[in-house]
């Protein structure tokens, strides 16, 4: 059936012609990243082709409006100041909550863990606040003009993505709280970590391009 | 007594088949990525067969001047779902569903990293083709062109639901997509079998790592732009509304920048397919493997930066015209070095002319055509004359057809055995490669020369006194001598199923794990964790005196 070579059986005919068959080197152990890691990172990729793609539009159809209300008009910068704060910040109570956990004292991760929470939960209050006053006060919806498509489109889905995070946070918390998390649940509350900061990365570059350089 | 009536049923139902009721539960709830592989196989033939006819139907309504079988609305139709569900749901289906079954053996890995999100992505896709043929249900298909050029998607000219569906079908089976992209990566960097370096690791995972690379880096921007068409439908949202400045332009350069990396992702598995049939057939190893490696990562990031070759005739600035064919260019010499290295393989070897390596010759030969109209329309000047043509059209099916197809041929009759335990017919392999290369010639070449004699694509008739009745004629004929071909194969997949001859572990006398287990494999792949001292580890296994790594 098989015309294959059973590898011991051509091992012990071949054994009795050499006498010691070269022995291959020995295998070194190969240190990389966890599959949850490398998953992680190959997701976190397509985010930034994702965002990268709604940035693009951001910039191509800034100050290509002919009617109002623009950037400058209506986005205030006192307000964003404060989210970006909180959600900056939460990217180093994060940080702290995983090092708790590495340590095994979990008082301080579901600590740290919560504090990231409560200002995730802050950056999308602020959100909130903002919107509402811009399409209450200032009429700027995402069919008004094209500052308010790419406006909505770009901060909306960044929103969406913090708000999935917390979601997610909230389920570790939840688990925590019931025991469920100890340190060697490391591996899997690290994937999350880096969702948040590169969350929080992303802000960084929208914050710069909608309320800095489009504003 | 009745306990032993149940023990008599339970016995008598143990006997029997597993109802199918059972088997069809198994396969619905399954995460072994041998049988994700063989339900995106599945998928892809499905889909195949559809899309086929519906290219039938096209040609049929080309056969004769101001033929009227089918209506110029169900003309646009068939050629935008024939190269939507080509793309999406054949090509992409069958490539991701090969790579499901095969990696996870090549790399020694019991499963991919991730199986239970290998299972949601086949779903994805499956059910992303099924929403996009939903459209037929509002009345009718998008008619669109399968890159569904703004402002064609705006409410104005695209009334119907059908174009919605459409959108929102390529965003969920996008998602699929996505997670086998994600899924390859972990398996390839972080699952390899002990010993198997980077250096040691089989050609095909290689090409289906950068292939992965590609999706995850093309894909997104694919979805954020049918997001924002369906924002510009559903919300009034103005991104490629140029009534409110919105660019139109804007869709292109997002379109093909999924889109070109998208040809190369149709692609590079089968670069990876063919580095493993040659040299098993040709009895040696694969020649110059890391230059094959280095090639397969520039054709990988050079495509990145091309897209908008697809674009010279909107009139782009002589600056990025000069950009764009210059780096298109630029992918041939790795490309070349590709073909140059599988010559150099064959050579001085003993070449067996079976099947898999019967389509690797016919891969060659084809795609080596492609490629040189490729670089023809990479110069801008003569896009300039041919963009839009049947030219382009005759280019395009000559690679997907000549390459991928052909590719993926090889690679269907090379593994076969290992999944199902049975040899396909060689008989029926011969029958359906001589009709399919002869079908294949007969229906594209002469696009070439209706494209130069001036004839666009997508029209659904033209007028007797263009020159262009002859060539249509040959093409139409070519298409039916084709169709028998792929009737052959399904035959020749389902007879071989019962009938095919026992193919025992290692049938090819191959070099990679995949073979050291059984046929089909178990569900767990292999019983303990293969250890892997050089490129071909199989060989070693199977010649102690003579292994490679005391060379590499």
């Amino acid at each position: 059936m098989s015309n294959s070579v059973d590898p011991t059986g051509a091992g012990v005919a071949l054994q009795a012609r050499t006498a010691a068959l070269a022995t291959p080197p020995p295998i070194e152990p190969e240190h990389t990243l966890s599959p949850a890691m490398w998953g992680t990172i190959a997701f976190l990729v397509s985010e930034c082709a994702f965002f990268g793609t709604l940035i693009v539009a951001y910039i191509t159809f800034l100050n290509r409006d002919t009617t109002g209300p623009t950037p400058a008009e209506v986005l205030s910068l006192a307000l964003v100041a404060v989210t970006t704060t909180c959600l900056l910040s939460s990217s180093f109570t994060i940080h702290a909550a995983e090092k708790a956990l590495k340590r095994g004292s979990m008082g301080g991760f579901k600590f740290w863990w919560a504090a990231t929470i409560t200002l995730g939960v802050a950056f999308l209050a602020g959100t909130a606040y903002e919107w509402t006053g811009l399409i209450r006060d200032d009429g700027l919806t995402i069919s008004t003009n094209l500052f308010g498509t790419t406006f909505y489109t770009l901060v909306g889905f960044h929103a969406f993505h913090v708000t999935a995070g917390v979601i997610v946070m909230l389920t570790i918390l939840g688990l925590a709280l019931r025991n469920k998390v100890t340190a060697r649940q490391e591996a899997a509350v690290a994937p999350v970590a880096l969702y948040w900061h590169f969350v929080d990365g992303v802000w960084i570059v929208v914050f710069l391009v909608v309320y800095i350089i489009g504003r | 007594m009745a306990v032993a009536e149940r023990q008599h049923d339970l016995a008598s139902q143990a006997a029997t088949k597993p109802a199918w009721t059972a088997v069809l539960h198994d396969w619905v709830t399954t995460a072994d990525h041998k049988k994700i592989g063989i339900m995106y196989i599945l998928m892809g033939t499905v889909f195949l067969v559809i899309a086929g006819a519906q290219a039938l139907f096209m040609r049929w309504q080309l056969v004769y001047a101001r033929h009227d079988f089918v209506s110029p609305d169900v003309f646009n139709q068939l050629f935008t779902m024939h190269g939507t569900t080509m793309v999406f749901f054949v090509g992409m289906p069958m490539i991701i569903g090969m790579a499901n079954y095969v990696v996870p053996l090549q790399v020694g890995a019991r499963d991919m990293a991730f199986p239970r999100l290998n299972a949601l992505g086949f779903w994805l896709t499956l059910f992303g083709g099924l929403l996009v043929y939903f459209s037929y249900a509002t009345g009718g298909a998008p008619a669109l062109g399968w890159f569904a050029y703004a402002p064609l998607t705006t409410k104005t000219f695209a009334r119907s639901a059908a174009t919605d569906f459409w959108a929102l079908g390529l965003i969920v089976s996008g998602f699929g997509t996505l997670t086998a992209g994600i899924n390859f990566v972990a398996t390839i960097v972080a699952m390899r079998a002990p010993g198997m370096t980077f250096r040691k690791i089989p050609f095909y995972p290689w090409t289906i790592l950068w292939t992965s690379v590609q999706i995850l880096i093309a894909i997104p921007p694919l979805t954020a732009a049918l997001i924002m068409v369906m924002f510009d439908r559903q919300l009034d949202a103005h991104f490629f509304d140029p009534q409110n400045n919105g660019s139109v332009v804007l869709w292109q350069h997002l379109f093909w920048f999924f889109g070109h990396p998208e040809v190369y992702i149709l692609i590079l598995p089968i670069f990876g397919i063919v580095s493993e049939v040659i040299p098993v057939f040709s009895r040696k190893v694969l020649f110059g493997y890391e230059f094959m490696a280095a090639a397969t990562m520039a054709i990988a990031f050079i495509s990145l930066g091309v897209w908008a070759h697809h674009m010279f005739v909107i009139g782009m600035s002589r600056t990025l015209d000069m950009y764009f064919a210059a780096a298109s260019l630029l992918v041939s010499i790795p490309t070349g070095i590709k073909f140059f290295n599988w010559l150099a393989t064959m050579y001085g070897g003993r070449i067996s002319m079976a099947s898999p390596m019967l389509f690797c010759m016919g891969f060659l030969a084809m795609f080596l055509i492609g490629g040189l109209t490729g670089i023809m329309l990479a110069l801008a000047p003569f896009d300039f004359q041919l963009s839009d043509s049947y030219f382009v059209v005759g280019h395009f099916h000559w690679v997907l057809i000549g390459g991928t197809l052909f590719g993926l041929f090889a690679g269907f009759y090379y593994w076969y055995p290992k999944a199902t335990g049975r040899m396909l017919s060689e008989r029926l392999a011969k029958w359906q490669f001589w009709l399919l290369l002869i079908g294949f010639f007969l229906t594209f070449g002469p696009m070439h020369i209706s494209g130069m004699l001036g004839m666009p694509r997508r029209i659904f008739t033209y007028e007797a006194d263009r020159g262009w009745e002859l060539w249509n004629q040959i093409s139409t004929i070519g298409a039916f001598i084709q169709a028998p071909s792929y009737v052959i194969f399904v035959w020749n997949l389902l007879w071989s199923l019962r009938h095919g001859k026992p193919a025992g572990d290692d049938p090819w006398d191959a070099f990679t794990l995949e073979w050291a287990t059984t046929s089909p494999p178990p569900a767990y792949n292999f019983d303990s964790l293969p250890v892997v001292h050089s490129r071909r580890p199989l060989w070693d296994a199977k010649h102690p005196d003579d292994p490679d790594w005391q060379y590499e």
